[in-house]
């Protein structure tokens, strides 16, 4: 019977391979969107202005209390209810977008606030204003902290893209339960679907991996 | 905007959220016994130094933390019946959970042990301790201590991510929810209540896991 099953799951392989690129499309789009949102945002958190501090706070709360499957019905069951219509894939970018800003920002916010206060004090005292501070002096060098968790967090988010098949979008997970349907053998259907995410995440936990080992033992030396 | 939003309707479905509630709560606490097994298990296998022994330890995370939990999950729930296990959608759930949050609890206390200097442990050598003892007294209070706020997050990712079991119709605070929308129509009012419920976990984890940080900076494990 399992060569049966393996026989016919080969045949739907192109079929997956379709799969993966929705969800290489979806990760893609909202891996880039939460960077630059999450960057922006982070580096605003860590300005420390009241006001803004609370919104983001709440927001990133908001984000970090409540489970992604929960964030996905509401864009995509509830915004239409409010006149927004959206299609399955926008909806799974839209929200996975909002859902990985939340974690850069925090990332990016603890790498900026670690950033020794004097480097800010000597670049304001050398006249460079604020915007040039954080693009010349305090974002490099945060930049190194942030890397790792950076790249750990793109492999969560990427794991996390497996949920929008929820909402009927043929991503590589839709595929493994559509056919699992057909060829009845969840082992050989879902190990074909893991070891697709395998291929794309492992290098990433790979490079996370070495990027923290590089970074603890620098700091060791030191 | 929200004057469609009813709020009768969620009062007088309010048995069946706790009832969710309730289910998250008690799914997410045996995950989170079955979390600690894997992951110690797993951790104390991986710091063994011995090839046979590590290299399963270190296949088994990295596999799991690769793949994604909703993957793990369909494998098990469509996987095992195949091989002649016959388990219940929770049981099911609640060890893929307990398998996918091991992975992480055992790098998490790994780091804790990691983060003990190794002063403590050759001082512990040259004070005659065996290598029971110098886990029992030395390395493990300071490492447990290191791990607990750790843990906790992980604690917070584990009831989010009992979400999933939602999907293979596990009845919990999702479900409860999605059956709001689905047998009421009422998708605003199901998932919003959902998301309080579970905003209420988030924020008494959170706390305590910020008590803990604060107890940690007075009485610095490092005990200098």
């Amino acid at each position: 019977m399992w060569g049966f099953y393996l026989q016919n799951l080969l045949d739907s392989v192109p079929f997956f391979f379709k799969g993966l690129w929705v969800t290489v499309q979806v990760a893609g789009l909202s891996l880039a969107t939460g960077t630059v949102c999450g960057f922006i945002l982070g580096i605003v958190r860590a300005g420390r202005v009241r006001a803004l501090n609370l919104v983001l706070a709440g927001y990133v709360d908001l984000i970090r209390g409540t489970p992604f499957l929960v964030q996905i019905f509401i864009v995509f069951f509830i915004l239409p209810e409010w006149g927004v219509q959206l299609e399955a894939f926008s909806s799974a970018v839209l929200s996975l977008s909002i859902y990985g800003t939340a974690y850069i920002c925090e990332i990016v916010c603890g790498a900026v606030t670690a950033v020794p206060k004097g480097q800010r004090e000597a670049a304001a005292a050398s006249g460079l204003n604020w915007v040039q501070q954080m693009r010349y002096v305090v974002v490099p060098q945060a930049l190194r902290p942030i890397l790792p968790p950076l790249v750990g967090q793109y492999v969560l988010l990427i794991k996390d893209t497996a949920v929008v098949s929820v909402i009927g979008l043929t991503d590589v997970t839709r595929v493994g339960w559509l056919t699992v349907q057909r060829i009845p053998n969840g082992i050989l259907v879902f190990g074909l679907v893991g070891l697709m995410y395998f291929l794309i995440c492992y290098p990433l936990v790979y490079l996370s991996n070495r990027l923290e080992a590089r970074l603890t033992v620098e700091e060791n030396t030191l | 905007m929200l004057e469609t939003f009813n709020l009768r309707v969620i009062w007088a479905t309010m048995p069946q959220f706790l009832h969710g509630l309730g289910a998250t709560a008690w799914i997410s606490l045996v995950a989170l016994i079955g979390a600690m097994l894997v992951g110690i298990l797993a951790c104390v296998m991986r710091l063994s130094g011995r090839r046979i022994v590590v290299l399963p330890a270190v296949v088994f995370i990295e596999m799991i933390r690769s793949t994604p939990l909703l993957a793990q999950l369909y494998f098990f729930y469509f996987g095992l019946p195949g091989l002649g296990f016959r388990m219940t959608e929770t049981q099911t759930g609640i060890m893929a959970l307990s398998l996918n949050s091991g992975a992480y609890v055992a790098e998490i206390i790994r780091a804790g042990v990691m983060s003990i200097p190794k002063g403590q442990t050759e001082a512990a050598v040259a004070s005659g301790l065996n290598l029971y003892q110098r886990l029992r007294y030395i390395i493990l209070p300071q490492a447990i201590g290191v791990t607990i706020p750790a843990l906790l997050g992980q604690m917070i990712v584990l009831v989010k991510d009992s979400a999933l079991l939602a999907l293979i119709s596990v009845f919990e605070l999702t479900r409860a929810g999605q059956l709001m929308a689905s047998e009421r129509f009422m998708p605003a009012e199901g998932f919003f209540t959902t998301a309080v419920f579970y905003l209420l976990i988030y924020f008494v984890l959170k706390y305590a896991s910020g008590q803990w940080q604060k107890r940690l900076i007075f009485q610095p494990a490092g005990g200098t």
